[in-house]
């Protein structure tokens, strides 16, 4: 036990501020403003890997690490789509996975956010469209966010989850046919700062 | 292997290790298969091609493995009526390769097993992707099979159904758990959601181009599968990487093998209820792909290694940097080991716990990571070591107890033994190109590529078209042996014991599924 503490005493705390990689790049603070305005709650997102090569998934994971400290900005993971928000869907659609992931659009209650993870989330990236591979996410599922990237690193995630965020308009009017918001981002982020 | 007691003649097959290449008879490929079995070899892989342009109808390709290196078995199926024969009862793992083998190419076994693998009812169960006449109709949507699953009656025996969309961030797949009470009595895994039909698409691409699409069959693997990619080009071309590059590419091997370790290594504390674990390792995990981004360009180093070297040469500025990771990185895991061995709850939730014997593990052809963990030593970088490993020297790691307990404990011993090598690799480092201009590359040659990955050995089988082209690339993850494993491994163990037990493995969806 000791030793945990020590550890943990000596590790301190990793946690960065927010992404800053564009000047006009939702601070931490204000993403938690946005999910608070937006949800009054925590963000809840499930992951669904629709057919990725699995390099999506190890940045996805990698969020959850103490550097990014999802939790602590308010976005949590979930086990059930019927209790997220939003869903991260990453990798072409194989055709094998299509129905699975029509499935858990269908659970998922509103506001239902999609965001659509990496290139092949995207457009179906190297694997494009095949006898076996329907492309890009939005071939199964209406998206609102995509995020290009192969894989994106962590900070490119999390500016597309703010801008996915901050594109939803709390319900008034139930929100149909939302179109396709690209975050702006650099094609591939650079080596974090120091 | 020697073949001549089998009347067999040999020809040398093109590969970074020892091997060579025969035609067989069905006959033949039974007794090969045999003689390899009694004398301690495996099977790698197994897979199909269509060669009816050839005027050689279909052709099955058995690769076993032995001490000497590899035997590349070669079957003709005349017409679509010829059958091989089943050598699921000499290698179990070739079932699932089999059946795939049928799926996508229409190569037909004599097997008693004639279900389904990669096929899902996403296009007609007699059309075979793989055939070159194939032609994809817009009509075909996805479909739905009716997979039969083997069922376990009796009293107060229930089924379990879990997949293939999971709770965690993994990839997808189903499960079938028959259980009582608590306790796993089977389980089936039914696997193919991840099929994107990358071994088609490889055939649209040049043997240059194909490394991209080849770092990304596995993601998390992507250095060990560019590496085999890019050694199978490179025997095809009769050409190597330059000394530097073929250091650089093996660095990169081994980060990747270290960056995995340490990502396995946290998920198995949180999966054993110590999440502190993976706060911990995580974060370690996040400063090398760090260092990677800065040194290499990427992350997860995709794209870094190329047919003919490397795309980017290691200045002396992050050389530094990275020999210091290596001493920061070494405290730190002792300390974090020490944690996890002195950690009671944590020891009883790994010891004894998906146990697989090195009986059942050669029996079922068990290899890589989880293979050394059960006592079967074999490691590609020592089995037949290659620049910059011969020179340096790889300290095998094993364990005997088959446990999760002991893949911790390997995965804790090859992290220490990679970042051994890693300062080694730096500290010797020969100067020079890191890359050298591939000649023009012959059409109509096979060749194998090897790399051991993290996870286990990995193997490209390339051939050659017409102007640089590819005319049939098949990758085999090691998780084609691994997976039907864990259904032995999880037997009388409880349900909650499971995500525990995967992870010990750690095995890849895409790579398998392709
Ligand atoms: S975008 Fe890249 S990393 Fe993500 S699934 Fe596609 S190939 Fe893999």
């Amino acid at each position: 036990m000791l030793h945990i503490l020590h550890q943990i005493a000596k590790t301190g705390i990793k946690s960065e501020t927010a992404p800053t990689a564009d000047e006009d790049m939702v601070v931490v603070a204000r993403l938690q403003k946005t999910i608070l305005r937006t949800l009054g709650r925590a963000l809840t997102i499930r992951h669904i890997d629709a057919g990725s090569c699995n390099g999506c998934e190890l940045e996805i994971q990698a969020l959850t690490n103490p550097y990014y400290n999802l939790e602590g900005i308010g976005i949590r993971f979930v086990a059930s789509p019927r209790h997220a928000d939003m869903l991260l869907v990453t990798g072409p659609v194989s055709k094998h996975m299509a129905i699975a992931l029509q499935r858990t659009y269908d659970a998922t209650p509103e506001p239902k956010l999609v965001v659509a993870v990496g290139d092949c989330g995207c457009t179906g990236g190297i694997f494009g469209q095949s006898y076996a591979s329907l492309g890009g996410v939005a071939s199964v599922i209406p998206v609102d966010v995509a995020i290009p990237g192969c894989p994106p690193a962590p900070r490119a995630l999390l500016q597309g989850i703010l801008a996915a965020i901050s594109a939803y308009a709390p319900p008034v009017a139930p929100a149909v046919d939302r179109a396709p918001v690209e975050p702006t981002l650099r094609p591939s982020d650079g080596p974090d700062a120091p | 292997m020697n073949v001549s007691p089998l009347g067999l003649a040999a020809s040398s097959l093109p590969c970074t290790m020892p091997a060579q290449r025969c035609r067989v008879s069905s006959g033949q490929l039974l007794s090969a298969c045999r003689l390899a079995w009694e004398r301690g070899g495996a099977l790698v892989a197994l897979w199909a091609s269509d060669e009816r342009d050839l005027g050689r109808g279909f052709a099955v390709r058995v690769l076993l493995r032995d001490g000497d290196g590899l035997t590349l078995l070669e079957h003709t199926l005349p017409d679509e009526g010829a059958r091989y024969p089943d050598l699921s009862p000499i290698f179990p793992a070739a079932n699932r390769m089999q059946r795939s083998a049928f799926d996508l190419v229409g190569a037909v076994c004599d097997a008693e097993d004639q279900r389904p693998w990669t096929w899902q009812a996403a296009w007609p169960i007699d059309r075979f992707p793989l055939r070159r006449d194939f032609e994809v109709s817009p009509a075909w949507a996805p479909g739905q099979e009716d997979y039969p699953f083997v069922r376990v009656a009796g009293d107060g025996v229930h089924e379990i159904a879990v997949g293939p969309v999971h709770a965690g961030t993994i990839e997808p797949g189903h499960f079938r758990f028959q259980v009582v009470g608590e306790k796993v009595l089977r389980l089936e895994e039914r696997l193919g959601y991840a099929h994107k039909g990358i071994e088609k698409r490889f055939e649209s691409l040049s043997l240059v181009d194909g490394y991209r699409l080849a770092g990304r069959i596995s993601g998390d693997s992507t250095v060990a599968y560019a590496c085999a990619y890019a050694q199978a080009v490179e025997s095809i071309a009769a050409c190597a990487a330059p000394p530097r590059a073929a250091w650089l590419r093996a660095l990169c091997l081994e980060r990747e093998r270290i960056a995995s370790h340490l990502g396995d290594l946290g998920y198995v504390g949180n999966d054993g209820g110590f999440a502190f674990g993976l706060s911990q390792f995580s974060r370690l995990r996040e400063d090398v792909l760090r260092l990677n981004d800065r040194a290499f360009g990427h992350r997860l180093l995709m794209d870094v290694v190329v047919p003919g070297g490397i795309a980017r040469d290691l200045c002396a500025e992050d050389a530094a940097l990275m020999r210091e990771q290596c001493a920061s990185l070494e405290r730190e895991i002792a300390v974090l080991r020490d944690i996890y061995d002195e950690h009671a709850g944590l020891q009883d939730r790994f010891r004894g716990c998906g146990q697989v014997t090195r009986e059942l593990a050669m029996k079922l052809g068990l290899t890589g990571l989880a293979a050394r963990a059960s006592g079967l030593p074999d490691d590609l970088r020592c089995d037949f070591a290659r620049t910059p490993y011969d020179a340096l020297g790889v300290r095998r790691v094993t364990h005997t107890d088959g446990d999760v307990a002991a893949r911790v404990s390997v995965r804790f011993d090859e992290t220490f033994e990679s970042l051994r090598l890693v300062r080694a690799m730096l500290a010797a480092m020969p100067d020079g190109d890191i890359a050298t201009e591939l000649p023009q590359t012959p059409a109509s040659r096979l060749a194998i590529g090897c790399a051991e990955g993290w996870r286990g050995p990995i193997f490209i089988a390339l051939e050659s078209g017409h102007d640089g082209s590819i005319r049939r690339c098949h990758p085999h993850d090691p998780s084609w042996q691994n997976w039907p494993v864990i259904e032995h491994a999880v037997i009388g163990n409880i349900v909650p014991d499971f995500p525990l037990i995967n992870k010990s493995f750690n095995l890849s969806y895409s790579g398998h599924d392709l």
